[in-house]
């Protein structure tokens, strides 16, 4: 028969005893869950409520103080009046062709920055540049730049007998300059998320390839493209939900001019709000999220099949 | 309410570098680097900075000049004088309006950063039932479109419509879901050793995030900060929704007001450009640096 | 930038700091002012437009000479479309200045003055007022508004000289005015028949609502009916259809300029005074600019009024001036000095103001002042539809309800994107919803 003893050896260090689950709970732990409530209160009542209350309100002929309840009156007016079903549209292209531009165009100028190319830190200071400066600045710059008859862009169109468009005059063109500009001011943002992503992809895969005696091209198309989704998928969902919500740049240009033709829903809702039209302001921003929601949840979907740390 | 933001998805792989390993210099890549390039910079000067240049141009010429719209030299270099006009106008509203703005941006962005840092902290720090619905939320923060007009009508049953501190909580609620997305991002990068360190050390959860967390959260901190601040400087959606009195306007606001005033004197108008673009451009030459760093630093151990 | 503890505590007290000064009573910069000692300070809020704004100050200053214990602050905003929601915003958040300048007649019903406003019948110069001013001011016989600046006319300005070169006379009906400017455009291709000037947009309007004293001409009734939606009154029918049509058609006739998208008001009245420009549909208070950089040109211009297809129904459309209104916030010592500063922009020393700083675009609306014996020629050619009794106040003075997209529907028909027929049922549609908004009857 042997005494069993423990000997307690006094270097080791005394384990602090297991904390229990119901030690962990409230202020005990490390992370304590009222570290919330600050964003959640402010979250609470200048987003969820206002959003919760906008369906209800959508349904009413409202002045801000008084409202009467008309159903789906709003919305049938909405989409009755063509000038309201042309803002519609517009949004659609407005988003799809900015978003399509600045990926790749993004991806273009981050391909172009991250290799070995002669100026890049000042190419990449330039790019990003225009993201900083105010929207209604930039519009009211391509406002003049771009006039028909006076603005430099014409008259360096003219010199080279090229056809001087009326670029928001035009209501064929008026959308699509408004884009253009939109795109010219956002691209640096989708070269940055582009060029983070191109980083970081290993070297190593690089030099594999180059090893095995890749050229440019597969190597862009073999190992950037598929690592670089993630950033892709980034771009693509930043970009479409900002240019289907966009207002600052088409109500500095164009405010929805010529006529209806550069009209979104972003800019219907303010002329309605500035109409006094409450009720059927409120109703297009109900539309808004149903389409931002509609496009954006596929859209997710569709990008976020391979895990993406988002 | 900002058109788009930046986040970092880059996947957390090795080391990757902004600069590439170099390679053997070959005729083909010597052309391709600096032809490729010379043509990359002659285009980016034609359409990146001649806009820019116009500014200028346009705010330092005399009405008549500045109404031609051509992109030529001022006969009569005014630009101190336009600068002193504009800044006099309104009773100074110009100045104004900057004071407004600045404690617009200071006010919202000190808000929203510390907001938004505990909440991206305890994301990702503490998993529980909570976390799906607090990501659900902020991703509908990203992409709901916020309903104005009931905002308005809660705004004036506070009683802050068309007040400061109003636009400063509206500021602050909007902006925060893409700084908790980057600081959950960031804080993975942050060793949980270091918490129990803390933790044995005897720091409550308080002194647990400020002393410790905050301070290694100094490259995205800065990011979140310039980019923020730039954003809620440039908003004039958000202004021009619950700020519609000239009683405080921001420089948004004055600028877009000032196009019907200023119908014959673009010298002005674009004097009135150049001074709202200085405060990001200054933000931009000194935080460049950093800006693109803690974009790519998820991808960079600090 | 390091973020010491140190460091970030200094920066979260200035954050705190200037969130606390904010929510004080110093909330921003430039907010209204208080009471300072026994000088009492009132309020006044006017658009932000250069001339309006001299005026102001010139009328603020005499005054306050007059007065020394008042202090006035001007406060401005953005005129049009943009300014009417400020204006209601403000009203209904009582954020409104003591003493506001606006428009009169159906933008003013449009505030709800009944309860935004302060009732002014018993004010010393109700009496001295013009009735249909009177009329554009009131609610239930109350009178809320004074007026400030002259009356202006809605009709085609035209510039004499090229009309006396070219022996062309006064059309009196559509047909005559499009053969006018077909000859004008024959002889000088490079003289503009027709001006448009869509760089301001609301420019638009001018050929369907300076139509209206024809229409009034001719069917009396026609504005009581279009506001209680009886009798088919509505812009796609005739009598009214016909400024629709007349909007579709001058711009393919080739008889508008080239850059008439883009072009602003000011440019076309500086094209119209220095003559490369012989017609141009617009108010009589557009003159002001010409008073301004040309004017020793002035009295070239001449106004006649948009003929109807029929001469006998062809009359002047006139705008009554906009007024000035006290809002319903204001009382006690500051409501005194609101009434004292609006009746003064009638006395005397207001009117003689009013003459040196506002440009003449017709007669007063007050028998309190008078045209200056210098005032350009034009006003005499106002003043003489006027005499004639071929004159009428523009339909947003007989009825509350005036549709918010007319100009864009109005710039659509005219570059040809939509026709004259699917204008007019827009704005109808318009209409209808702003009817409705209004909570009127019978829609």
């Amino acid at each position: 028969m042997t005494t069993a003893s423990v000997t307690i050896d006094p270097a080791a260090p005394t384990r602090a005893p297991r904390k229990t689950k119901s030690d962990r709970r409230g202020m005990r732990s490390p992370y304590p869950s009222w570290f919330y409530i600050p964003a959640g209160v402010l979250y609470l009542i200048f987003f969820a409520l206002p959003t919760f209350s906008s369906f209800y309100f959508a349904l009413t002929r409202w002045t801000l103080f008084s409202q009467t309840f008309i159903g789906f009156g709003n919305f049938v007016q909405f989409f009755q009046t063509p000038a309201l079903t042309q803002g519609f549209v517009n949004t659609f292209i407005y988003g799809f062709v900015t978003s399509a531009a600045k990926v790749v165009l993004g991806l273009a100028l981050a391909l172009l920055l991250t290799g070995a190319t002669f100026g890049r830190g000042y190419l990449r200071a330039v790019v990003f540049f225009p993201v900083l400066v105010s929207t209604v600045g930039v519009g009211l710059t391509f406002k003049a730049l771009l006039d028909p008859f006076h603005g430099v862009v014409n008259q360096v169109l003219g010199f080279f007998h090229l056809p001087q468009p009326g670029w928001y005059t035009d209501p064929h063109l008026a959308l699509l300059t408004v884009a253009g500009v939109d795109i010219w001011k956002g691209v640096g943002i989708a070269t940055l998320i582009f060029m983070a992503g191109i980083v970081a992809i290993p070297s190593e895969y690089f030099e594999a390839a180059r090893v095995d005696g890749a050229g440019s091209w597969n190597v862009f198309r073999n190992i950037t493209l598929p690592l670089v989704r993630p950033a892709m998928a980034t771009v693509i969902i930043l970009s479409l939900i900002g240019g289907l919500r966009s207002f600052d740049l088409i109500w500095a240009m164009t405010n929805g001019g010529p006529g209806f033709s550069s009209d979104v829903i972003a800019s219907v809702i303010y002329k309605q709000y500035q109409a006094g039209f409450f009720g059927l302001s409120t109703a297009g921003n109900v539309i808004l999220f149903l389409v931002v929601t509609a496009i954006m949840l596929p859209v997710q979907w569709l990008l976020n099949r391979r895990e993406a740390d988002l | 309410m900002t058109v788009t933001r930046a986040i970092t998805t880059a996947p957390r792989g090795e080391r990757g570098v902004l600069h590439p390993p170099r390679r053997p210099m070959t005729a083909r890549r010597f052309a391709r680097k600096y032809l490729i390039g010379i043509i990359a910079i002659l285009v980016s000067i034609v359409v990146f900075l001649v806009p820019f240049i116009f500014i200028l141009l346009q705010a330092a010429k005399d009405p008549k000049d500045a109404g031609l719209m051509g992109f030529d030299l001022p006969t009569t270099w005014q630009f101190w004088q336009n600068l002193v006009e504009v800044i006099q106008t309104n009773s100074y509203q110009v100045l104004a309006a900057f004071i407004n703005s600045f404690i617009l941006t200071i006010a919202s962005v000190a808000i929203m950063v510390v907001f938004s840092a505990m909440c991206g902290y305890l994301l990702h720090r503490r998993r529980t039932k909570l976390n799906p619905l607090v990501n659900f939320l902020v991703l509908a923060g990203l992409i709901v479109p916020p309903a104005v007009v009931p905002t308005i009508w809660v705004l004036q049953g506070l009683g802050i419509f068309d007040t400061l501190p109003g636009m400063i909580l509206v500021e602050a609620t909007l902006g925060p879901s893409f700084s908790i997305l980057l600081f959950r991002a960031f804080v993975a990068t942050i060793p949980r050793e270091l918490d129990e360190a803390a933790i044995i050390d005897g720091a409550g959860p308080m002194r647990l995030f400020f002393q410790v967390i905050l301070p290694l959260l100094r490259p995205v901190l800065i990011t979140v900060i310039v980019v923020q601040a730039v954003a809620v400087f440039n908003d004039f959606t958000g202004p021009l929704y619950f700020l519609p009195s000239s009683s405080n306007p921001t420089v948004q606001l004055t600028l877009y007001n000032f196009q019907s005033q200023a119908v014959s004197q673009y010298n002005l108008l674009f004097m009135n450009i150049l001074l709202i673009t200085i405060p990001p451009l200054i933000m931009y030459i000194f935080f460049n640096r950093q800006i693109v760093a803690g974009m790519t630093s998820g991808a960079v151990k600090g | 930038m390091k973020l010491s503890p140190m460091r970030r505590a200094a920066a979260a007290t200035a954050a705190i700091a200037a969130v606390a000064l904010a929510l004080t009573g110093c909330s921003g910069f430039g907010s209204t002012g208080s009471n300072s000692g026994s000088k009492v300070t009132i309020t006044f809020l006017t658009q932000n437009d250069a001339p309006t704004r001299t005026q102001s100050k010139a009328l603020i200053e005499a005054f306050e000479k007059k007065y020394p214990d008042v202090t006035v602050k001007l406060d401005t905003q953005p005129p049009g479309t943009q300014g009417d929601n400020l204006m209601k915003t403000k009203l209904s958040t009582k954020t409104m200045d003591n003493v506001f300048h606006y428009n009169s007649g159906s933008l003013f019903q449009a505030l709800n003055p009944k309860t935004s406003m302060v009732d002014l019948s018993g004010e010393s110069w109700v009496k001295d007022l013009d009735k249909n001013f009177k009329q554009v001011v009131s609610v239930d016989g109350k009178v809320y508004g004074a007026p400030l600046g002259t009356s202006s006319a809605g009709g085609i300005l035209y510039n004499k000289k090229i009309y006396q070169q070219l022996g062309l006379s006064i059309p009196t009906t559509w047909d005559e005015f499009i053969a006018n400017s077909n000859k004008i455009k024959t002889a000088d291709p490079n003289v503009t028949p027709i001006l448009q000037s869509f760089g301001d947009t609301w420019t638009s309007q001018l050929l369907v609502l300076g139509d209206f004293a024809n229409i009034n001409k001719q069917d009396p009734n026609w504005a009581t009916d279009y506001t209680e939606n009886k009798n088919g009154a509505k812009y796609v029918n005739q009598p009214a259809f016909e400024g629709f049509q007349h909007t579709a058609q001058i711009v393919p006739a080739g008889l508008v300029n080239k850059d008439y998208a883009s072009m602003t008001n000011a440019q076309a009245m500086d094209a119209l005074a220095n003559g490369t420009a012989a017609q141009y549909p617009m108010l009589t208070g557009s003159m002001a600019t010409v008073q301004q950089n040309e004017p020793d040109k002035i009295n070239d211009i001449g106004v006649f009024a948009i003929p109807s297809p029929d001469a006998q129904y062809t009359s002047l459309t006139l705008w009554e001036p906009n007024a000035l209104y006290i809002s319903s916030t204001t009382s006690g010592d500051k409501l005194k000095a609101s009434k004292e500063f609006v009746a003064f922009a009638n006395s005397p020393q207001g009117c003689e103001i009013q003459n040196k700083t506002g440009a003449a675009a017709g007669p007063y609306s007050t028998s309190a002042c008078s045209l200056p014996s210098d005032a350009p020629a034009f006003t005499k050619d106002v003043q003489k539809y006027i005499d004639d009794d071929k004159a009428s106040p523009a339909l947003e003075f007989k009825s509350p309800i005036k549709g918010p997209n007319l100009e864009t529907i109005l710039i659509a028909v005219a570059s040809g994107s939509t026709s004259a027929q699917v204008g007019a049922q827009q704005y109808d549609q318009d209409v209808k919803a702003q009817a409705q908004q209004l909570g009127i009857k019978g829609w």
